[in-house]
């Protein structure tokens, strides 16, 4: 029997989930409302001095790749199934978006974070 | 099938609006559509760091963005969006999780739900706790 490929799905949704359940309400505030407004926060806390050193931590690099890539996982899966729930009949096109855009946003950021190099 | 095409049209059983019909399934897509605006705002931040590697004038330009009026607007919407993610993915965590027994006693929904929001609570204030710490 051939082994089915939704747990590797599943488990990017899950993880993805957790980890906006867990960061998207203090990312989104910081990045899209608190800094740009420069309230609360400082400016100069997303300044590409402060980001760049920041995306060269293994640390930082590690938490910027899950974020980006886990998040996208878990919306475009979620998407995928919910145009099934909508009656659309969903065949390549829509898996082929679904799951090749996570996997091209992964595939991009993560060597762009790889060519910011390790501090 | 004997390879023969049928002239009938297949039955396609109607699918417009069933979710509004019950409030339990408008929850659901509720649930569902935060998808879109979690998509959205991973894009907009891995274009941030492509424009981060671009270096220094192609990021500054990917922030000035985030600054425009259309862009808050997006981000106050991503926030509520975000907020109801949190709220709903540990609401059904009892339901999506095996159940736990504790004591030969099943771990009640409620206390799985609350034991979730207290985690993301204490995850956002650590995330700026972190903040306050690397702030410049």
């Amino acid at each position: 029997m051939k082994r089915s490929n939704a747990p590797i799905f599943w488990s990017l949704f899950g993880a993805g989930g957790m980890l906006a359940a867990l960061t998207g309400p203090f990312l989104v505030f910081v990045t899209g409302i608190a800094v740009p407004l420069g309230w609360l926060l400082p400016h100069d806390l997303l300044s590409y001095a402060h980001m760049l050193a920041f995306a060269q931590h293994w640390l930082g690099k590690a938490f910027i790749f899950a974020v980006v890539s886990l998040f996208l996982w878990h919306g475009a899966h979620r998407i995928f199934h919910t145009l099934h729930d909508l009656g659309i009949r969903t065949g390549a096109g829509a898996r082929l978006i679904c799951y090749g855009v996570p996997l091209l946003v992964t595939i991009v950021s993560g060597y762009a974070l790889l060519t910011l190099g390790f501090k | 099938m004997s390879g023969q095409a049928s002239k009938r049209r297949p039955y396609i059983r109607p699918m417009q609006g069933w979710w509004r019909r019950n409030p339990f399934f408008m929850r659901y897509m509720a649930r569902e559509v935060t998808a879109i605006i979690v998509v959205i705002y991973a894009l907009l931040l891995g274009w941030g760091v492509v424009r981060l590697a671009q270096g220094e004038a192609a990021y500054e330009a990917w922030r000035a963005t985030l600054g425009m009026p259309l862009m808050l607007l997006f981000h106050a919407v991503a926030l509520a969006v975000f907020l109801y993610h949190t709220w709903s993915w540990f609401a059904i965590m009892p339901k999506t999780m095996p159940m736990i027994f504790i004591g030969g006693k099943k771990l009640a929904a409620s206390t799985i739900a609350g034991l979730g929001l207290a985690t993301a609570v204490a995850a956002t204030v650590a995330l700026f706790l972190v903040v306050e710490w690397i702030r410049p």
